[in-house]
C-alpha cells in the first residue's frame, strides 16, 4: 500500500513482476520489486502487518504464515515466486466473528506477552496441528510407523521453530494441547 | 467501595488485537509518502571517516538519500552521547551507526546501503574485558546511583580467621536483549513538529530526549508506543533508531520507517556486560557467615559510562559482620552495555548464589538451610529493617512444592540410565521501588470512566493491570473504566523499567481516581465531563528511603548426558513474595519469563566477541542462542500473599526483574549436583561438560 505505487514507478520493468495471489481467501493483484518477500508484500504492500518480522533471515518464525496450507518462513520466501498459490496470513485465522479455537485458547492460557511472536505461533500452530493430523512424525516420534501422538514433547519439539523472547512456551504449548484435544488432531490420520 | 478487580486474572485487554495480527506496532502504521530507512554500521572498531562515496547508492534506482555526518541535520550535544550520531567522522566502535540510506522501498534502501563506500582511518583497539586490563578504574558510583564501593568491618581479617572459606571467580559473557521486535520507528514532521511511533519502553522519556536532541520544546513532539515487542532493558531509553529515523524523515522531508536489522542489534542499543566476580565467602562450623567480600569487574565504552552494578545484589541478601563489595570497570573500544533484565542483581546473584552453593558443600549444610541460617531482618547495608523480607518463607514453600526434603546431598547420587540427575536452589531478591509519574481520570455522563497514564505494556499486561487497579480506586466494575497508555500526549509517567512501572503509574492513578471521586461528590453533571489530575513527584520524593525488597526462591532439576555433557532442564520451580499481586494471569507470565531467560543465560545465550574483529561473531538467533520451546520442559512460578504497607498504594513490588534473579545459579548448582563439577564461566555447555562420565 504505502510505497507501494511509487516502488513501481522506480524499479525497472524488467526487474518487477505482476504476482496473483489469494490471501486469505480474496484473490490479490501486485506488480512487486523481485527482491519482495513475501513477508515485505504483506506488510508493505497489503498493509497485513499481522506476519512479523523478528530477523528477516528465518531464524525466528514471527514471519510464519500458511503457503498452501503448510507453514513457512515468509521472510525467505520472494513474492514472485507465490504466484497462483494461496497464502494465509494470521489476519486469516479468525471466522469473521469469532476467534478460531486456537486464537481463543491463545488468550485464555496467556500465550503471549508482547505479541510480537504470536501471529507466528499462531500460524506455526495451525500449520502443525495439520502436520501432525496427516501423520508426519517429528525428530521426537517415537515409531515412525504408528501415528504420531501430540504429547507435550511433541508439541514442544514442533513447535521449536518460534522463539519468544518473553518466554510463553509452557502457555503455548497447552493453548496448542487445548485445541488439539478439542479438534481430535492426535487421533485422526 | 473496592470492586476487587485487583487480584483477579483477567485475560489482557488487548488480547484479542494481539492474536489476530491488529495489533499496530512501531513501523505498521499506515502513513501517505512514507520512505525507509536503513542504518550503514561502521565496518571498523576505531577511527575516523575519511571519505563517504555515495555515488553508487544515489545512482541506484528508489534510493532518495545517504545521511551520513557530512550532511545529515545536526543535534544538539546530549548527556546521551550513544545519540550523537551521524554528527562526527569519528568511529568509537564496530557496529555505530555511519550512514542511512532512505528510499521509496524497504528492497532499494537495503540496496543502496550496500552501495554506500566509506573510507576509514584506523587505530588499534581494546575490545576484550580481563581481569589484568591495564584500563581498570574505580568509577564514582554504580547504575543507578549506588556507591561503587561498601566495606564495614574488617573483611581481611574476618576472612583470615574463619575456619571455612570459598573462594571463587565467576564469569558472565555478553548477553543480548534480543526483544522480538527490532527497535523500530515511524518518524513524521509537520510544520516543525515531530511525530514518532517508536518501539520503547517509556515514551516521555524518550519525547524528552527528542526534544532536547532535536531542540524543541516538549510539546512539539509526540512519541507512540501503543503495542511494543518486547524491550527486557534495551528499550529503557531513546535509542539510536529513533534518531535516525528522525534525522532521516527531516532531511528528505517524508516520513521514514527505520527498523534496525537484527543484527544490528547487537551492541549498538545495549547489551548486559561481560563480568568477572571474585566472590569469598567465610563462616563458622555452622554455616553461619562471618564475611562476605564481592569484587566485580565489568565493562563501558569510550564515549559513556554505564556501570553495572554486580555487587551490589551482595550488599543486602545475606547477613556478615565483615563485609565488603568492590566494582571496577575498564573502558573499551565497544558500544556502552546498558539494561538488560535485573541489570546488575542477575548476574550479581548468579556468582553470590553459585558461591552459597560452594559453601554449603565445603560446611556440609543443604543449600536451602544454608540460606534460612544467613538470613536476616535487618538490611545488612542499610542497617534499617526490611519493610517485609520473607525469603524463608519462599524457600520453604519452595522446597516443600519441589520436593527438595530427603535430597541427598552427594553430586551424581542420582541417575536414570546415560542420564546424571541433580537439583539446585538459589535466593533471589530485587528492589521495590517507585518513580514520580502523573494521571488522571475523568468521569463521563453515560457513567463510564477514562483514566489516562502514559504507561507502556512492553508484554508485562500493564495495560491490564492499571486499568484494574483503576476500577478498584474509583469503586466501579472495570468494565466501565477506559485505560489509556503508550502515549507521550498523555500525563508524563516512568518507564517500563526497574520493576517499578506498576507502582509509580498505579500510584498516580489512584490519586487522581480519590481527587475525581472528592469532586463527584455531587454527582457527574448530565452534560460534561469531570476530570482530576495527580502527580505524584512530591509524594514519591518525601517516602522515607526504607530498604523495600522482593524476595524469591529458585529450584531446578536438571539432567546431563553422562556422555555427551548435554544439559537438559527437566523442571523448574520458582517461590516469590512480591507484596501484592494485580493479575495472576499475567504476573506468572512475567515470572516465568524471567525465570526461563535466566535458564537462557545459564545454558543458551553468550555473545562471542573477537578482538581481531573487535565485535561479536554470533550476531544472529542462529547463532546466539536463546531457550526455546523445546528446551522448557516444566516451569512453573509461586507467590506468597504478601502484605506490606510501606510500599506504594497498590503495595506491589514489581516483577518483571525477580524471576531472572538467581536462576541461573540454580541451574548451574543443579549441574554441580548431578556431575561433581562446578562450572564457574556461563554458559554450561556441553564441551565444558564433556567426559564427566570420566570423572569419579
Amino acid at each position: 500500500m504505502q510505497g507501494g505505487p511509487e516502488n513501481t514507478t522506480t524499479i525497472d520493468e524488467r526487474h518487477s513482476s505482476r504476482v496473483t495471489v489469494e490471501i486469505n481467501g480474496a484473490s490479490r493483484e501486485l506488480t512487486l520489486d523481485n527482491r519482495t518477500t513475501l513477508l515485505d508484500a504483506l506488510r508493505e504492500h497489503l498493509d497485513l502487518t499481522g506476519a512479523k518480522k523478528g530477523c528477516d533471515h528465518g531464524q525466528c518464525g514471527s514471519c510464519t504464515v500458511l503457503l498452501d496450507g503448510r507453514r513457512v518462513k515468509s521472510c525467505l520466501v520472494f513474492a514472485v515466486t507465490v504466484d497462483g498459490r494461496s497464502v494465509v496470513s494470521v489476519e486469516g485465522l479468525a471466522g469473521p466473528d469469532e476467534l478460531s479455537p486456537l486464537q481463543a485458547a491463545f488468550i485464555a492460557h496467556d500465550a503471549f506477552q508482547c505479541g510480537y511472536c504470536t501471529p507466528g505461533q499462531l500460524c506455526s500452530a495451525r500449520g502443525m496441528l495439520d502436520e501432525v493430523s496427516r501423520g508426519w512424525p517429528s525428530a521426537v516420534t517415537g515409531d515412525l510407523n504408528s501415528p504420531a501422538d501430540l504429547t507435550d514433547a511433541e508439541i514442544r519439539e514442533r513447535m521449536a521453530g518460534n522463539l519468544c523472547r518473553c518466554a510463553a512456551y509452557p502457555h503455548i504449548v497447552a493453548a496448542v494441547r487445548e485445541t488439539a484435544g478439542a479438534s481430535g488432531t492426535a487421533a485422526t490420520r | 467501595m473496592s470492586t476487587d478487580a485487583v487480584g483477579r486474572a483477567y485475560p489482557r485487554l488487548e488480547g484479542r488485537e494481539k492474536v489476530t495480527g491488529t495489533a499496530r506496532y512501531a513501523v505498521e502504521y499506515p502513513v501517505d509518502g512514507v520512505t525507509y530507512g536503513w542504518a550503514v554500521p561502521s565496518a571498523v572498531v576505531r577511527g575516523r571517516i575519511t571519505r563517504v562515496d555515495t555515488t553508487r547508492a544515489l545512482a541506484s534506482p528508489g534510493v532518495l538519500a545517504v545521511l551520513h555526518h557530512g550532511n545529515a541535520p545536526r543535534i544538539a550535544p546530549s548527556q546521551q552521547t550513544e545519540l550523537w550520531l551521524l554528527q562526527e567522522p569519528a568511529v568509537h566502535y564496530r557496529g555505530q551507526y555511519v550512514a542511512v540510506v532512505v528510499a521509496t522501498s524497504l528492497e532499494a534502501a537495503r540496496e543502496g546501503a550496500r552501495l554506500v563506500r566509506i573510507d576509514y582511518d584506523t587505530g588499534p583497539h581494546s575490545t576484550v574485558l580481563t581481569d589484568d586490563h591495564p584500563g581498570l578504574y574505580k568509577p564514582d558510583h554504580v547504575n543507578p546511583s549506588y556507591p561503587t564501593d561498601t566495606a564495614e568491618g574488617d573483611f581481611d581479617a574476618g576472612y583470615a580467621a574463619a575456619p571455612v572459606r570459598v573462594d571463587a571467580t565467576y564469569r558472565t559473557p555478553a548477553y543480548h536483549n534480543n526483544p522480538m521486535e527490532p527497535h523500530a520507528t515511524t518518524a513524521q514532521w509537520r510544520d516543525g513538529r515531530l511525530l514518532v511511533h517508536d518501539s520503547n519502553q517509556g515514551a516521555s522519556s524518550v519525547r524528552a530526549t527528542l526534544a532536547e536532541l532535536f531542540e524543541l520544546p516538549p510539546e512539539s513532539v509526540r512519541v507512540v508506543a501503543q503495542h511494543v515487542g518486547g524491550g527486557f532493558g534495551s528499550k529503557g531509553y531513546a535509542k539510536a533508531a529513533v534518531v535516525l529515523a528522525a534525522l532521516a524523515a527531516r532531511h528528505v522531508d517524508r516520513p521514514v520507517r527505520l527498523a534496525l536489522t537484527r543484527q544490528q542489534l547487537f551492541g549498538p542499543v545495549g547489551y548486559r556486560t561481560p563480568t568477572i566476580q571474585r566472590v569469598r565467602l567465610a563462616a563458622d562450623t555452622d554455616g553461619r557467615l562471618t564475611a562476605i567480600c564481592h569484587d566485580a569487574i565489568s565493562q563501558t565504552s569510550t564515549i559513556h559510562e554505564f556501570a553495572e552494578q554486580t555487587a551490589v545484589y551482595t550488599r543486602s541478601m545475606y547477613a556478615a559482620p565483615h563485609r565488603r563489595t568492590t566494582h571496577r570497570l575498564v573502558r573499551l573500544d565497544v558500544p556502552t552495555p546498558f539494561w538488560m533484565r535485573a541489570p546488575g542483581e542477575c548476574p550479581g546473584a548468579y556468582a553470590l548464589e553459585s558461591a552459597m552453593d560452594e559453601l554449603a558443600v565445603a560446611v556440609g549444610i543443604d543449600p536451602v538451610e544454608l540460606r534460612i541460617r544467613n538470613d536476616t531482618d535487618v538490611d545488612p547495608d542499610q542497617g534499617r529493617p526490611f519493610t517485609s523480607r520473607n525469603l524463608v518463607a519462599c524457600l520453604r514453600e519452595g522446597a516443600q512444592r519441589f520436593g527438595w526434603t530427603g535430597r541427598d546431598p552427594s553430586p551424581r547420587s542420582r541417575r536414570d540410565g546415560r542420564w546424571l540427575i541433580g537439583t539446585g536452589v538459589a535466593g533471589s531478591s530485587y528492589p521495590a521501588r517507585a518513580r514520580p509519574s502523573s494521571a488522571t481520570a475523568t468521569a463521563r455522563p453515560d457513567g463510564s470512566f477514562l483514566v489516562r497514564v502514559n504507561a507502556t505494556d512492553i508484554g508485562t499486561g500493564a495495560r491490564t493491570a492499571i486499568w484494574q487497579v483503576a476500577a478498584d480506586a474509583l469503586g466501579v466494575p472495570p468494565e466501565r473504566v477506559e485505560i489509556r497508555i503508550g502515549d507521550s500526549a498523555l500525563p508524563t509517567a516512568p518507564v517500563a523499567g526497574g520493576s517499578m512501572g506498576t507502582s509509580s503509574w498505579s500510584w498516580a492513578v489512584i490519586r487522581a481516581a480519590q481527587a475525581l471521586r472528592e469532586k463527584l461528590r455531587d454527582g457527574v453533571p448530565p452534560t460534561g465531563e469531570v476530570t482530576a489530575e495527580a502527580d505524584t513527584t512530591e509524594e514519591v520524593g518525601s517516602q522515607p528511603a526504607l530498604p523495600r525488597y522482593a524476595y524469591g526462591a529458585q529450584f531446578v532439576e536438571v539432567r546431563v548426558d553422562a556422555d555427551t555433557g548435554e544439559v537438559r532442564l527437566n523442571r523448574m520451580l520458582g517461590v516469590f513474595a512480591a507484596g501484592r499481586v494485580v493479575n495472576p494471569t499475567t504476573a506468572r507470565s512475567q515470572l516465568i519469563g524471567g525465570m526461563t531467560m535466566g535458564l537462557s543465560m545459564a545454558l543458551h545465550e553468550e555473545g562471542l566477541l573477537d578482538e581481531r574483529y573487535g565485535d561479536w561473531v554470533n550476531h544472529d538467533l542462529a547463532t546466539y542462542h536463546i531457550t526455546g520451546c523445546a528446551d522448557v520442559e516444566s516451569i512453573e512460578a509461586y507467590w506468597l500473599d504478601e502484605r506490606d504497607d510501606e510500599l506504594n498504594p497498590a503495595a506491589v513490588k514489581g516483577i518483571g526483574e525477580i524471576g531472572i534473579v538467581g536462576a541461573a545459579a540454580a541451574v548451574a548448582n543443579a549441574v554441580h549436583h548431578a556431575t561433581g563439577v562446578r562450572i564457574r564461566e556461563l554458559p554450561i555447555r556441553l564441551d565444558k561438560l564433556i567426559g564427566v562420565s570420566e570423572l569419579a
